[in-house]
């Protein structure tokens, strides 16, 4: 066992792990932050993203000996200083863009990823960077539309389902 | 997945020397390799992480064109190359989805050299030069076939020197679930000649169409192309297309890259 330090959300934390110890499985076995959820496990569906160094990347494809010493974000770490819903967390509730709640955390780290980026994007633009986030409940239509209104864009025109 | 010993060399030297233990294996970005350890179709004893390498990544220009670090993912290609290599650049950034690019580099993905990847498609069409911890290698040499590549044991790519062509484009045809190509075209076109290489097509993997590459270099326009077929007798056929329509996707993806580029 080797032991892994890193910064998660803003805290430096370790925890012992395996060379095949994914960054998945160390967030949440051996932290206990379950928000972050494995769906496919085949970097396929992208539920488990979170933010490694500012960037987002499908947590069960990276090994957690590869990411010792990097500044991790996860959906645990979204939320405001009080503990209110940060603009992307309440964006989703407010405009229904989540039903099972599944794919919810790599949608919210997937977007804010997005909005770092581009903080103003077109609904195109948001469905493109969506690509590799799957929703099996919403047919994606509100979550598009809170990812625009988290942007701060008026959202009364997007068609809703 | 079974489980390995982790290592991640940050030179060519130690990382050559790791490489060398019974059992071990390259890593890059993971993308292609995680997914098959987790199915133990890979089960290496030893997997040398190759990205905590500096001189194996980045983009600059220098002799001999466009160098591309082998661990440079792709998110990263699709920003510094844009200014030097624009259909380069386009092509990384097409690349699966953000996080995927992220992670996945150029030297894995043309170690890999899956039939359906975009980046052999671009290494081969621009006659580029793969450069290993041992040797220097012409594109036309490296790729041999569907997963198979000229590379040895305990030999890694550090990078690739792309020579920058006049003009040139990529034109992918998604297939939308796995967002790998289900066909595409990258064609080039440089002072001596034009290159067009395929992928997604061939059982054979990425191939030049020579008809086609002739009839461009005379004439640089999609109407060149207009009496040519391509051989689809050994194409692949899946459920998402016969070799017969993979053919018509070969003529149709490069004339619109003639008109793109
Ligand atoms: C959802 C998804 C969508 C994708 N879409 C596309 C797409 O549209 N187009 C596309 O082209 N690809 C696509 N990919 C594949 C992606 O580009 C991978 O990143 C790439 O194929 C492998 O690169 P890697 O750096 O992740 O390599 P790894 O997975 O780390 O390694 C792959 C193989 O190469 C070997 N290797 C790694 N680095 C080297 C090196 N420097 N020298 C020698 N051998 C090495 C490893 O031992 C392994 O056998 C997709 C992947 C996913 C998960
Ligand atoms: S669980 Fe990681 S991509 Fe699906
Ligand atoms: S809300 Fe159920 S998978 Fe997206």
């Amino acid at each position: 066992m080797t032991k892994v330090t890193m910064v998660v959300n803003g805290k430096t934390v370790s925890a012992e792990t395996e060379g095949r110890t994914l960054l998945s499985a160390y967030l949440r076995e051996g932290l206990g932050l379950t928000g972050t959820h494995v769906g496919c496990d085949t970097s396929q569906c992208g539920a488990c993203v979170v933010h490694v160094d500012g960037k987002p990347v499908k947590s069960c494809s990276v090994f957690a000996q590869d990411v010792a010493g990097s500044q991790v974000r996860t959906i645990e770490g979204m939320a405001n200083a009080d503990g209110s819903l940060g603009v992307v967390q309440q964006a989703f509730q407010d405009h229904h863009g989540l039903q099972c709640g599944f794919c919810t955390p790599g949608m919210v780290m997937s977007s804010a990823a997005l909005l770092a980026e581009n903080p103003k994007p077109t609904e195109s633009e948001v469905r493109h960077y969506l690509e590799g986030n799957i929703c099996r409940c919403t047919g994606y239509h509100n979550i598009v539309k809170a990812v625009l209104a988290a942007s701060g864009q008026d959202v009364a025109s997007v068609p809703a389902e | 997945m079974y489980d390995f010993e982790f290592v991640k060399p940050s030179t060519i030297a130690e990382a050559t020397k790791a490489l060398t233990a019974e059992g071990a294996q390259a890593l890059s970005g993971g993308q292609t390799l995680v997914p098959t350890m987790k199915q133990r179709l890979a089960a290496p004893g030893v997997l040398v992480c190759l990205t905590g390498i500096a001189e194996t990544k980045g983009v600059c220009k220098g002799d001999g064109g466009l160098h591309v670090g082998a661990a440079t993912p792709h998110a990263v290609v699709a920003r510094e190359a844009a200014s030097h290599y624009p259909a380069l650049a386009a092509l990384a950034g097409g690349i699966g989805d953000p996080a995927v690019r992220n992670r996945g580099t150029l030297g894995g993905s043309i170690a890999n050299n899956d039939p359906a990847a975009c980046y052999p498609s671009a290494v081969l069409g621009s006659g580029a030069t793969v450069v290993t911890n041992k040797r220097k290698i012409a594109a036309d040499d490296y790729f041999q076939g569907m997963f198979t590549t000229a590379l040895e044991e305990g030999e890694f790519i550090t990078e690739v020197a792309f020579p920058i062509p006049e003009k040139a484009a990529y034109v992918k045809f998604n297939q939308p679930a796995s967002r790998f190509a289900l066909t595409a075209v990258f064609v080039a076109k440089y002072a001596d000649g034009v290159r067009v290489a395929v992928t997604g097509a061939s059982n054979d993997g990425v191939f030049r169409w020579s008809e086609a590459e002739e009839a461009l270099s005379k004439d640089f326009s999609a109407a060149a192309l207009a009496g040519l077929s391509v051989d689809h007798s050994d194409f692949i056929s899946d459920l998402h297309g016969t070799p017969a329509y993979r053919g018509n996707l070969v003529k149709v993806l490069t004339a619109r890259a003639v008109a793109a580029a």
